[in-house]
């Protein structure tokens, strides 16, 4: 494998090789710019009104908002093919939305309503979405690597093993710099390297693990990829509030990982606007720090590219925004119209597949069986 | 027909076929494929189906364990080898936080069938890390089996059974009863689970218990026999599910019950079963329930404290002579 210290952006990419030296992501069809920023703005939307509704107390537990990391999920999302795995950790609305999860479902999961995801027996740290292919939604910091490399040792498995032929698939596995730390991320990763699996593990490097700062927490902080080198891993460092430079930075190493196979690592530079949790006064960072990075706003910079491109305009932006409120307002409708799950029917549902004892098998949620939405996605 | 096999051989069995009729079955962990299994348990297993089905692993339960689940998400059924359940104890987020939770937490999107097992208990002096029973510890969570086969017959039936079963089963084997020779039938079995057996018959007295302990139960019957008391041996097979049918029909015949349970008593199945006979058959008790569990204390090295430590067929005995006011 050759190795390059090739640069895209503000992309670093060690021993991946860019498709070309060029943005890939500029020369994309106008059309999918559009989409991502229609995503991003829903996102945004989507977790103010979660913000909104967990203050009216219309959401429990905890619940983590994606507020200024939209460029990550999206343009990560945008960089893989719709069957690859994708799983995250609790901080999961984003990944959901953007793996094309209907919003009223999402809302309805943290509502706490039978419509939810999950029936809502998950929350707003559990999204699954099986037709989607995005497997949760964990909320034990780190616990989702080793699944992340399961899913990946699984489709090259069934590729291999059971199809007898290539490995296709490529699995995105999520996590935040404060799993850094946590020991399963490491064997996952010496997994994942041993075994050739194609995983890429995404540190949504927000630079807090909650209200502790990389540096307090973690070793190398300046220079995290280097961990993965010990593992034997390809690495990347990218700017993650750029989403074209995201795009163009994990389509490098998606294409690498699923023709090689083999895992990566990628540094993905982020920034979260709110707190940690919906409780988080955000005492541990200074608001100089906080408006620097709201001035490097991921949805104002695709916005500003698409309109001194010329893709779009100040009315068609606002036209979209106020379409977006109207679709987020309805999801919040639909979650409240959703009844919350029957205790009868509920409560012993989903323990076990086989029935027995107390425990009434198990069903699927609404969202799997409602074909209308399904096939409008398809 | 049968032969008599080992009960390693049996649980070597059970896997080589699952593994020939489900291309989704493979098998992982410690020393699995190269070293032939730690315990020999899986033996000649890497030489009929190959490296990609029979994988070794490093020491890392908490991240083989998670990859597994992981692979069951995708469709496969992985069987997780712990060389013993007290290395589980690292792997404890995955197999008690994802492994059971998965089909309930995602709303039944996603389940879990996958099998860990290994060597469960204590008896060979290894000291108290390494003598975990872990019986007590994890059938505590819901979402979960548990099968603690005592003999080889059972061991292969039962772990047939858990690998074609769709939800996650925590099989328990003991490092004491690899090398326990007895009859195994021949042809294509599977034994259900949430099925006792009476595996001895008797009027005066029920003894239930599961795994390596109910060989202790069937010599103190033997022991007790010769003192005029007949003991009911049921040997539990699974503790999720528990067969409390199966038990409460002996105990409304005998009218007594002693317990044996080789972990800890403190929120034990032990006290499970104890506290649902109470609840089932309370007018059928001529006494309160005898539970003989090992000691609440670490599991020593030194042969006689571990000796005295674990349950076995002289303190049995004295627990059924107790409760049917015999002592």
């Amino acid at each position: 494998m050759s190795v390059a210290n090739t640069s895209i952006g503000t992309s670093h990419l060690t021993g991946i090789v860019p498709a070309t030296g060029d943005s890939v992501a500029r020369s994309l069809p106008d059309k999918t710019l559009l989409e991502w920023l229609r995503m991003m703005v829903l996102i945004r939307e989507f977790e103010v009104r979660t913000m909104q509704a967990y203050q009216d107390r219309k959401i429990g537990g905890f619940c983590h908002v994606y507020i200024g990391q939209e460029a990550v999920a999206v343009g990560c999302t945008a960089s893989v093919e719709h069957p690859d795995p994708i799983v995250t950790a609790y901080r999961d609305h984003g990944h959901a939305l953007a793996r094309g999860m209907d919003p009223k479902y999402c809302m309805a999961e943290m509502f706490g309503r039978i419509g939810g995801c999950a029936k809502g027996k998950g929350g707003s740290m559990h999204m699954f979405d099986r037709d989607n292919n995005l497997f949760g939604g964990h909320g034990i910091v780190g616990a989702q690597t080793p699944l992340g490399a399961g899913l990946a040792f699984g489709t090259k498995y069934i590729d291999e093993v059971i199809n007898e032929g290539t490995s296709q698939r490529v699995t995105l596995c999520f996590l935040g710099d404060g799993a850094l730390n946590q020991g399963a991320l490491h064997e996952a990763m010496n997994l994942a390297g041993l075994m050739k699996l194609p995983v890429i593990f995404i540190v949504e490097n927000n630079g807090y693990s909650m209200g502790t700062s990389i540096n307090r927490g973690t070793t190398m902080a300046d220079e995290i990829t280097a961990k993965a080198k010990a593992y034997g891993m390809l690495s990347a460092q990218i700017d993650g509030m750029d989403i074209l430079n995201v795009y163009d930075g994990m389509k490098a190493v998606v294409d690498q990982v699923r023709s090689t196979p083999c895992p990566a690592f990628v540094d993905m530079r982020t920034y979260r606007f709110k707190g940690h949790s919906m409780s988080d006064p955000r005492k541990y960072r200074p608001r100089e720090e906080e408006q620097s990075y709201e001035t490097d706003d991921p949805i104002a910079k695709l916005r500003d590219y698409l309109f001194s491109q010329k893709l779009f305009d100040e009315d068609r932006f606002k036209a979209m925004s106020k379409e977006i409120r109207g679709e987020v307002r309805a999801s919040i409708k639909w979650a409240e119209a959703s009844p919350p799950p029957d205790v009868m029917e509920e409560l012993y549902k989903d323990v076990y597949v086989e029935e027995w004892g107390p425990y009434n098998g198990t069903s699927e949620p609404e969202m799997l069986t409602d074909g209308d939405q399904r096939k409008e996605e398809g | 027909m049968t032969r008599v096999i080992e009960y390693r051989d049996a649980l070597n069995e059970a896997m080589c076929e699952e593994m020939r009729r489900d291309q989704r079955v493979m098998l992982l962990g410690e020393e699995v494929a190269e070293y032939d299994g730690a315990y020999k348990v899986s033996r000649g297993m890497l030489k009929e189906f190959g490296e990609k089905r029979i994988i070794d692993t490093p020491i890392s339960e908490s991240g083989f364990s998670g990859m597994a689940i992981g692979a069951t998400m995708v469709g496969l059924r992985p069987i997780v080898e712990f060389m013993s359940w007290s290395f589980s104890l690292v792997a404890a987020d995955p197999i008690l936080n994802n492994a059971p939770k998965m089909l309930y937490m995602s709303g039944g999107q996603f389940g879990c069938p996958i099998v860990f097992r290994g060597n469960d208990g204590a008896g060979g002096q290894l000291g108290s890390t390494h003598s975990w029973c872990v019986e007590g510890l994890y059938s505590n969570v819901p979402g979960m089996k548990m099968a603690i086969p005592a003999f080889p017959e059972d061991a292969k039936g039962l772990l047939k059974t858990a690998i074609r079963d769709d939800d996650p089963v925590f099989f328990l084997e003991s490092e004491r009863l690899l090398s326990f020779k007895d009859e195994v039938p021949e042809e294509e079995y599977t034994i259900p689970f949430g099925q006792a057996l009476v595996r001895r018959p008797g009027s005066d007295c029920t003894v239930v218990s599961f795994g390596r302990p109910v060989h202790f139960c069937l010599e103190a019957a033997e022991t007790l026999a010769k003192e005029g008391i007949s003991c009911e041996v049921i040997d539990g097979r699974t503790i999720r599910p528990l067969d409390i049918d199966t038990i409460v029909r002996s105990v409304k015949k005998t009218n007594y019950l002693v317990v044996v349970d080789q972990s800890w008593s403190f929120g034990s199945p032990g006290s499970e079963i104890a506290s649902q006979v109470h609840q089932h058959c309370f007018d059928d008790l001529d006494n309160a329930v005898v539970r003989v569990h090992s000691a609440d204390v670490p599991t020593p090295y030194a042969v006689e404290l571990e000796q005295a430590y674990l349950p076995n067929a002289h303190r049995i005995c004295e627990a059924v002579r107790s409760v049917t006011y015999n002592a």
